[in-house]
């Protein structure tokens, strides 16, 4: 069940479009947010309060790499590893957090501490390698450095 | 030059509208509102202004096309999905200058008679989803968005669409496919988007950097604008520099600046005095450049002449120590990943072309492998709706017409000689 804000938040979103099926990738991210992923009660939920098939909710997310198809870690890292941020050295950081964390790409750490996603260009090339922690942006990385970030997150 | 587009983003506060009304926004918007939207038109069409996405089509001809359908209401979308690797032109503006682009957003909706607009930002841009959200919120406030605009007889309503990580919906086929809550997949044209975009309405559909120039045209006049920079596609342009470069970053300079002079005057050369390979000038989909090739204007009509493009003015700077077999294999992992499946030539081509130069470069390339990646790409150029597949075939021709001993090299030599 989506929490009564969320569904209000929802109805919100909906009232910006001209259309229900227009809210519906806004839709998943509130329900992403409710169930920490795209569980199938986050789509059941999508599907009932926009009236759209959970089929059609499902065909669309999938397309999307940034949704949460599985469940996650509390806290997603997301590591470029495109051109600007490879020929700086982001493979790596990619073993590093490897070594150092257990984080496999695609993978959550033992503890479910950490998922990690390797992404295609952040937008942050001009301060590469770059990643975002959950929502934080974290640019001119090195491994000292990334040890100082991951340690805020619990 | 003065500053257009990055105006007042050392001001920590730069996206507060009352910084930006400090700072002189939001006073060419009443300048427009008392001009008749052909007037507009007209202002745009002299000043030269051409799209900043990376096709460099004309904007007033684009605008005309949308206003002369009789079809309503008329969708404004901003192309806010700013996704092809190496560049971060827009997102100074977004996170620094929100308001510049809004008040360029309401000048073009007046202009259009179109009522409703949307960003189409990036799931990757969490941080300008909440700036602009403030922003858009903040511009209701005063007045600027909603029903009465400036007291004048005028709507327009705006809102942020997250899209949440797919390359492919910077094309506007595609990213209108996503807005309606759809898989982003582009369509055929025609129909264009000016006459069948947004819910099958006429639709205009700018980039980030091109809306953002609204508010100075207005200010200064279409005749003065023109003036700025390259002749036959004026105006200011952001280029956005990265890689082995002493001073990466994005600057504001005048359309048409020489990449030599961008890499080596405005950013300090080569990073730790290193010597240069290669140069991807617009973005990883933008044919590659040798060294002795940089004597370009960067601007949409010269680039083409000199064998490459503007596209995003995306200057990707490499040394000696990267492997370009390397670099075009990462992009072709890149173009297969964000393939959206729709056209065979591109959903699998981009697939066989990874897995050749993946072995090439990982010492397992056989005789005849250059002559095959061409053939594939051959194969794929010219044949799928979108240019996302043309821009894959691309970058394998070009790093081979202007590199190919080094991917001979790693056939005779079982891999790559360069440490990385």
């Amino acid at each position: 069940m989506l929490s009564e804000a969320a569904i209000k938040e929802i109805e919100a979103i909906r009232a910006k479009y001209p259309t229900a099926r227009a809210a519906l990738l806004p839709a998943i991210y509130v329900a992403q947010r409710e169930f920490g992923w795209l569980s199938p009660e986050a789509y059941e939920a999508v599907s009932d309060i926009l009236g759209i098939p959970k089929a059609i909710a499902r065909g669309v997310a999938t397309f999307y790499a940034m949704y949460r198809h599985r469940p996650m870690g509390r806290n997603v890292v997301q590591l470029c590893t495109n051109v600007s941020c490879m020929i700086l050295g982001a493979e790596k950081l990619v073993d590093f957090l490897k070594n150092r964390y257990s984080l496999e790409p695609g993978g959550t750490d033992p503890d479910g501490r950490f998922s990690l996603v390797i992404m295609e260009c952040i937008g942050a090339c001009g301060t590469a390698p770059a990643m975002l922690v959950n929502e934080d942006f974290y640019e001119n990385l090195t491994e000292k450095y990334i040890e100082e970030i991951l340690g805020k997150y619990k | 030059m003065e500053k257009v587009l990055l105006k007042n983003i050392d001001n920590p506060d730069s996206a507060d509208i009352g910084e930006y009304r400090k700072a002189g926004g939001y006073r060419s918007l009443p300048k427009a509102l008392e001009l008749e939207p052909k007037a507009i038109i007209e202002e745009v069409k002299k000043a030269g202004l051409r799209g900043r996405g990376g096709a460099g089509f004309p904007v007033a001809m684009k605008w005309t096309f949308a206003s002369s359908d009789p079809k309503f209401p008329k969708y404004l979308l901003c192309n806010a999905d700013e996704g092809e690797p190496g560049t971060f032109k827009d997102r100074p503006i977004l996170e620094k200058n929100p308001h510049l682009l809004i008040e360029g957003m309401i000048i073009s909706g007046y202009t259009l008679k179109a009522e409703y607009g949307y960003i189409y930002l990036r799931g990757e841009y969490p941080e300008a989803k909440h700036i602009l959200d403030k922003a858009i919120a903040q511009a209701y406030e005063n007045g600027f968005l909603g029903e009465k605009i400036a007291g004048k007889d005028v709507r327009f309503h705006l809102a942020v669409h997250q899209g949440a990580g797919a390359y492919i919906c910077g094309e506007e086929t595609a990213l209108i496919e996503s807005l309606e809550g759809d898989r982003g997949q582009p369509r055929i044209k025609p129909p264009f988007p000016v006459n069948v975009g947004a819910f099958s309405m006429p639709t205009v559909v700018n980039n980030v950097e091109t809306l953002s120039n609204l508010p100075y045209i207005i200010e200064i006049g279409g005749e003065a604008y023109s003036k700025i920079g390259s002749p036959d596609c004026p105006g200011p342009k952001l280029y956005c520099v990265s890689g082995h470069i002493e001073k990466p970053g994005v600057y504001e300079l005048p359309m048409g600046t020489i990449l030599k002079d961008i890499i080596y005057t405005h950013c300090g050369g080569i990073k730790g005095g290193g010597k240069l390979k290669a140069v991807i000038p617009g973005g990883i989909s933008t044919p590659v450049l040798p060294p002795d090739k940089l004597d370009c204007p960067m601007d949409f009509v010269n680039m083409p002449k000199h064998g490459s493009m503007l596209g995003s003015g995306a200057v990707i700077v490499m040394d000696e120590s990267v492997c370009l077999v390397k670099v075009c294999y990462r992009a072709l992992k890149f173009f297969e990943h964000e393939s959206c499946g729709k056209c065979t030539p591109c959903r699998e081509g981009t697939g066989w072309l990874r897995s050749i130069l993946g072995r090439i470069e990982d010492g397992s390339g056989v005789d005849g492998d250059i002559e095959l990646l061409l053939s594939v790409s051959g194969n794929i150029m010219g044949k799928t709706f979108c240019p996302l597949g043309d821009g894959a075939a691309s970058v394998v021709q070009n790093f081979i017409k202007h590199f190919r001993p080094e991917f001979e090299d790693h056939i005779k030599n079982a891999g790559c000689s360069l440490k990385n």
